[in-house]
């Protein structure tokens, strides 16, 4: 089967950088940070199984396994420190997360 | 013989110098003098044997300086102009040491003051007999150094102290353009014995070299950079300003200065390269402008100055421009005649205003003397025979030199030249003015003085009235006697010293200007004379009034302030040069290059910058991924992009900006210190 790249390129792409702007214009929510740093994993994910149906090779698809593993990790992780936060700040609003400042 | 000439005042001024203390004044004094009044006898001699008898000389002593292609040797060229020169240093230089027996009498450092002036005289020597440029330069630069040292001669006194840094660096101005001019001089002849460089002059005219990365003629650009040198040495019109501030110096050394060592070696550099000069009819145009600018800005400023040696010192500046304009206009001979006059009576007229300051016991202030003729009588005659000689009195010595360069520039029928004889004559009308205002408050008008100098005013003892006497006779005669030789129309006196292209000749066209344009400087002198005497015999109260009203006050210190050239140089150069030799080449080029560079500089800076990443960190996400992503952005393109970008960036320059992330953290800290502080 042979598959127009280009067009599925662009949706991953889009994809990746909506979560890149999601980034940078939420200043607020750190639950959206998190869904966009999922956003993007998913995007280079779609790139993986892309390719992998492109080149017919299965690798592409085991990576993307791989990845939403690690991802679902991931979140679970930075959830459970959102947690411990709001047990310890008393608050998860972004503005009052500096505490790397140097 | 001709070696004893140059090197007997040298021996003079060591065994002065360094044996003094030994010798004591008289024996000093004795030993100074009789050298160099030698050198004076054999300079005669020298005169006789190279100029009458027409024979050259060359003297190659052994190699100074010999690397691939650039050889100097020491050698010695006894031409008719050296000769002429020599006579001229010597003699005068002789007659200021008997003068400065008398004169220093009572001074504790006679041996240094002597020591000096034979000093100035052997580095005078150097100058007109080398035969190569080096030489030449290293004459230039020891008249240089040894007139700071007489003008810093009384070290106690400030006035002394500035005007001796003065002198010293006006002149490091000029000198760096006579230096650049002989490297010029290297880069396009590969040569810079005169004989080489003069020879083939033709050959290199006529064609461009690049000089600032723009393209010039050549032979243009080398004579004014050799002229900028004689502007600094011969105190022409932009960089005078240290001549008048160097009658600080005890009197014989302000006679010598301006009439037979010092301000004479930049006319003779210029009549010395000629042919140089010949081939570049531009600098010649330039020459003469700034000669004649000279002349008339010296001689208004010396109307109104009231320092009786400031007067004479604005008037050598007057005659130099004459000089320097003579020689733009292709008349070295009559340049050269004229120096030779001036410094006869130059000469005189210092050493004359030494013995009335002698005898008044160091007044200089012209307002405060006056009735000194009966006091004096002797004294007065001298000036009054210098002051005629200088403003052209029919057949004084003057009179043969001044009127010539008038006419020849008259008779050159150009812009040039009839904006030099122009200047040249007023000049020559306010020459006279001052002359006779001099002469007028010194000696005749009635007495300021205090009676207590007045009592003990003195006419000068023999040993300091001698060098008067014999000065006096050659500001009388030696024009009337040597004009014909010197400056005769075909005279064969000069041999190939001088050289002048054919079609400059104007010896010829001034015998045939009116008989009117002839009179007018004798005419002008005469009447500033009488003009002068009017105005301050019968006319005094009214000149006070004008004096006193506000266009004259205006007009006086304009000319009293001498045109205001050192408030504007002191506002607009000294003090910016000044400021960034403190701020920039002392405290940060001086004090730490290194340490900017090194242990402190890379110290600071890397704290600063640490402080400055540190400040970046703000803490918050959105910052971070925004850095991360303009990074990788920049990174891909970078590397994307290499092979477009590495035609633009030169690897090199790296060093350069890092030198100055160096300095610029160094500027901007001390800033900050300032501002805390």
């Amino acid at each position: 089967m042979v598959i127009d790249l280009v067009k599925y390129l662009t949706v991953s792409t889009v994809l990746f950088l909506l979560g890149i702007c999601g980034l940078f214009l939420n200043r607020k929510n750190v639950i959206i940070m998190l869904m966009s740093i999922e956003l993007m994993l998913l995007a280079i994910n779609f790139n993986f199984i892309i390719f992998s149906v492109y080149l017919d090779d299965l690798m592409g698809q085991m990576f993307a396994l791989f990845v939403l593993t690690v991802a679902a990790a991931e979140s679970a992780i930075g959830l459970a420190i959102l947690v411990v936060y709001y047990r310890i700040r008393g608050t998860i609003a972004v503005e009052f997360v500096n505490l790397m400042k140097g | 013989m001709y070696l004893t000439l140059v090197f007997l005042p040298l021996i003079g001024s060591a065994v002065a110098g360094f044996f003094g203390r030994f010798l004591g004044k008289q024996g000093a004094a004795i030993i100074t003098t009789s050298s160099v009044g030698i050198s004076a006898l054999l300079s005669f001699v020298v005169f006789y044997e190279v100029a009458l008898c027409g024979s050259p000389c060359y003297i190659t002593l052994f190699p100074w300086i010999d690397s691939g292609v650039f050889h100097a040797s020491w050698g010695f060229l006894f031409d008719s102009l050296t000769a002429v020169m020599l006579i001229v240093v010597t003699f005068v230089s002789a007659m200021v040491h008997i003068y400065s027996i008398g004169y220093m009498e009572h001074d504790p450092h006679v041996p240094r003051f002597m020591s000096y002036l034979s000093l100035f005289t052997f580095f005078m020597l150097m100058l007109i007999t080398g035969d190569n440029f080096i030489q030449m330069f290293l004459g230039w630069e020891g008249v240089g150094l040894s007139s700071y040292l007489l003008i810093n001669f009384w070290f106690t006194r400030t006035q002394a102290n500035k005007a001796a840094m003065k002198a010293m660096i006006v002149n490091r101005v000029g000198d760096f353009g006579l230096a650049l001019g002989v490297m010029a001089i290297f880069y396009v002849f590969k040569a810079v014995d005169f004989s080489t460089v003069f020879a083939t002059a033709y050959e290199f005219s006529q064609s461009n070299f690049l000089f600032f990365n723009m393209e010039f003629d050549q032979l243009t650009v080398i004579c004014i950079l050799l002229f900028i040198g004689a502007v600094g040495k011969s105190a022409q019109i932009g960089l005078h300003t240290w001549l008048p501030d160097a009658m600080e110096g005890p009197t014989p050394v302000s006679a010598l200065i301006h009439a037979a060592t010092m301000v004479t070696a930049g006319v003779f550099m210029i009549i010395r390269c000629s042919p140089l000069f010949e081939y570049a009819p531009n600098a010649l145009i330039l020459v003469t402008i700034v000669g004649a600018l000279t002349a008339f800005f010296a001689a208004t400023t010396g109307v109104l100055q009231n320092d009786l040696k400031r007067v004479i010192a604005y008037s050598t500046c007057s005659q130099l421009g004459y000089m320097v304009f003579a020689c733009g206009i292709s008349n070295y001979s009559v340049s050269l005649f004229h120096l030779a006059n001036h410094a006869f009576f130059k000469a005189l007229l210092f050493l004359s205003a030494g013995s009335v300051i002698h005898a008044m016991s160091d007044e200089q202030d012209m307002r405060k003397m006056g009735g000194l003729i009966t006091i004096l009588p002797f004294t007065y005659a001298m000036m009054l025979i210098g002051s005629l000689s200088l403003m052209g009195f029919p057949y004084l010595t003057g009179f043969y030199s001044k009127d010539v360069i008038l006419e020849l520039a008259y008779a050159k029928y150009n812009l040039d030249g009839n904006f030099a004889h122009w200047l040249g004559t007023i000049s020559a009308f306010f020459t006279s003015f001052y002359s006779f205002r001099l002469l007028y408050l010194t000696f005749i008008a009635d007495t300021n003085a205090y009676k207590s100098f007045i009592k003990n005013a003195h006419d000068a003892p023999l040993i300091m009235a001698l060098p008067l006497i014999f000065l006096a006779f050659g500001s009388i005669f030696i024009g009337y006697l040597t004009r014909d030789m010197i400056i005769g129309l075909g005279t064969n006196f000069w041999g190939n010293a001088i050289f002048i292209l054919p079609q400059h000749l104007t010896i010829l066209e001034s015998e045939f200007i009116p008989a009117s344009i002839k009179l007018i400087p004798t005419i002008f002198s005469i009447s500033g004379a009488f003009i002068a005497f009017l105005v301050y015999h019968y006319y005094s109260s009214t000149m006070l009034k004008f004096q006193t009203s506000t266009v004259g006050r205006k007009l006086y210190s304009f000319f009293n302030q001498k045109w205001y050239f050192d408030p504007v140089y002191n506002e607009f150069i000294v003090r910016p040069v000044l400021s960034f030799g403190y701020n920039v080449t002392f405290k940060i080029l001086d004090r730490g290059i290194i340490e900017i560079f090194g242990p402190h500089g890379i110290a600071t800076t890397i704290s600063r910058l640490t402080k400055k990443f540190s400040q970046f960190q703000s803490g918050f996400i959105y910052h971070y991924t925004f850095v991360m992503l303009i990074g990788l952005t920049l990174l891909v393109s970078w590397i994307a992009l290499w092979d477009f970008f590495i035609g633009w960036v030169d690897i090199t320059l790296c060093f350069l900006y890092l030198i100055t992330v160096l300095f610029y953290n160094n500027y901007t800290s001390n800033i900050n210190i300032t501002k805390n502080n």
